[in-house]
């Protein structure tokens, strides 16, 4: 060991002032960790400090809401739809959630790909991250709102508005994985003669296929949800509509009750079935 | 026969396209979904977004009480995130394969998370709402509920990954189980815990949004407010001042996450 290094070692060895050898070393890394730690601690404590806490009582509050949960899910009751117009209500917002997944990764494919930085050239995947990341920035329920100006509450706004969002989230996706392929392959196609669309087609898609259909159920799930919550706040209908209803007009309790219960039993379904198609892809 | 597999290879992708098509229109019949009032509505949208949705001078002067609702909102995110993250780390340390300390335990706290994950926040905001009426306290307690159950989630993957061997190893030297977790697993797991607190706060200001609208209050209700008076120039600068604020937000948490990962 030459004297330099000897130096630095001992440079890493700090001691503190008890004489105990620090162990972990300070590195910006550390920093950066503590001071987003600590920023976020004292957002909380100043959030919590500008909560007007005088129009409501925290306590009873809470109380309220461990009743209420009884009330729902002990007590679930029916009062303002039969059983069957409710599965049609879920089947509606799952009807939403699948056509606005499919647009979405009908356009994530092609965007995806034109984004890709190793299919496309810079400027164009550039133009098209920036615009992704605006559209991703505004929320979905954003989207829908703007939409239905022109095209009127209902399906197609939420359809639309909703597609904006999914398509914006799996291009970035999508893009992402096909970017992760390896240099080496498309250059031996492109060698060979292979055009843009047998590259594609052939190399790029088979080779990212697991991921794309991981991303498009990962999307599914979230876009049933969104589907519910639209059906509240944009008017899309569906299982969510009845939901603000219940809630908003109705006051019921026990109704609330039934639709969470519907609401939990199809997204878990969703889940488990997301879960069986992913391990039949990957194991071919 | 190597002719007889491209015959296959491509009735099976037949096959695939037709059940997508047949699921696309039953879904098209049941929602009511009219493609081609979807297709003229883009641009009728466009149209209209160019001539009416964007902020005028006069518009301008609602800025100051936009922005003082937007900081609340973010605030109001990132409180119900951080207290989220305590709980789901506790939640998450008793569920995880490798830092369990029962199996009860381990199902429990499974099985609260994904209750929670999975009722939406939308729904969190309209069972709330019985409670604490139209308050900030709603909208906090949603978002609070959602990132409980999925930050639950993230964290039992990231144990899962993380843990293992230096659990194996630590025990063998006959470390106990709370120098264990705060000396080995929690060190060597808060970067990526950290990574995904900032996904979700990032997610919270666009669900508080949604929650804002259903419960009257903060950035949602001033959005709302606006778009049913039909003022679009206020409401075009409510969205402008939200974009640009999660813009930053995720430049912000790109830059830790680089550095700390």
């Amino acid at each position: 060991m030459d004297a330099k290094s000897i130096q630095q070692s001992s440079t890493i060895l700090r001691h503190s002032k008890s004489n105990r050898i620090k162990i972990k070393p300070f590195s910006k890394s550390t920093f950066v960790l503590r001071i987003t730690l600590a920023i976020m601690a004292i957002l909380t404590v100043l959030s919590f400090a500008t909560i007007n806490f005088q129009t409501i009582d925290f306590w009873a509050g809470l109380v309220d809401t461990v009743t209420n949960f009884q009330t729902m899910f002990t007590t679930p009751q029916l009062n303002h739809f039969s059983f069957w117009e409710g599965f049609y209500a879920v089947l509606i917002t799952m009807g939403l959630a699948f056509l606005t997944t499919l647009f979405g990764a009908a356009l994530g494919l092609l965007f995806g790909l034109l984004s890709a930085e190793n299919l496309s050239n810079k400027r164009v995947s550039n133009v098209i991250k920036g615009s992704v990341a605006f559209i991703r920035a505004v929320p979905t329920v954003l989207w829908v709102l703007i939409f239905a100006v022109a095209a009127g509450l209902g399906s197609v706004a939420a359809v639309i508005g909703m597609t904006f969002h999914s398509a914006g989230y799996l291009i970035k996706a999508y893009s992402e994985s096909f970017e992760e392929l390896d240099e080496g392959v498309i250059e031996a196609l492109r060698a060979s003669g292979a055009s843009w669309w047998q590259i594609v087609v052939q190399a790029v898609i088979p080779s990212s296929l697991s991921y794309l259909v991981s991303w498009t159920f990962m999307r599914f799930e979230i876009n049933f949800s969104v589907a519910v919550a639209m059906g509240a706040a944009a008017g899309a209908g569906g299982i969510g509509y009845n939901m603000f209803m219940a809630s908003s007009f109705y006051f019921d309790l026990n109704e609330i009750g039934a639709i969470t219960y519907y609401i939990l039993t199809f997204a878990v379904l969703l889940e488990v079935i997301a879960i069986r198609f992913k391990t039949n892809i990957s194991g071919h | 026969m190597q002719f007889d597999i491209f015959k296959k290879k491509r009735l099976s992708s037949l096959l695939m396209l037709a059940i997508l098509a047949a699921f696309t229109y039953g879904a098209m019949i049941i929602t009511q979904y009219d493609v081609i009032k979807g297709f003229s509505s883009i641009p009728k949208s466009i149209h209209w977004g160019l001539s009416s949705f964007y902020p005028t001078a006069a518009s301008l002067d609602n800025l100051p009480s936009i922005l003082i609702q937007l900081g609340r909102t973010v605030l109001t995110s990132v409180a119900a995130t951080t207290v989220a993250a305590v709980f789901a780390l506790f939640f998450s340390l008793f569920g995880s394969k490798v830092t369990k300390v029962n199996n009860f335990l381990s199902v429990l706290s499974r099985g609260t998370a994904t209750v929670f994950r999975n009722i939406d926040v939308a729904a969190w905001a309209l069972i709330l709402l019985f409670s604490f009426g139209q308050s900030a306290l709603t909208g906090y307690f949603a978002l609070f509920f959602v990132s409980f159950g999925f930050l639950t989630r993230a964290f039992i993957e990231t144990l899962d990954e993380v843990g293992g061997h230096s659990i194996e190893a630590l025990r063998a030297t006959g470390a106990s189980y709370p120098s264990i977790i705060i000396q080995a697993i929690l060190p060597s797991s808060t970067p990526q815990m950290m990574s995904w607190i900032l996904f979700m706060v990032e997610m919270n200001i666009r669900s508080a949004t949604l929650v804002g609208i259903l419960t009257g209050t903060g950035i949602g209700f001033v959005f709302d407010l606006y778009y049913k008076s039909l003022d679009y120039n206020t409401a075009s600068l409510v969205v402008i001042t939200i974009v640009i604020v999660i813009l930053i937000l995720e430049y912000l948490s790109n830059y830790v996450r680089r550095v700390v990962l």
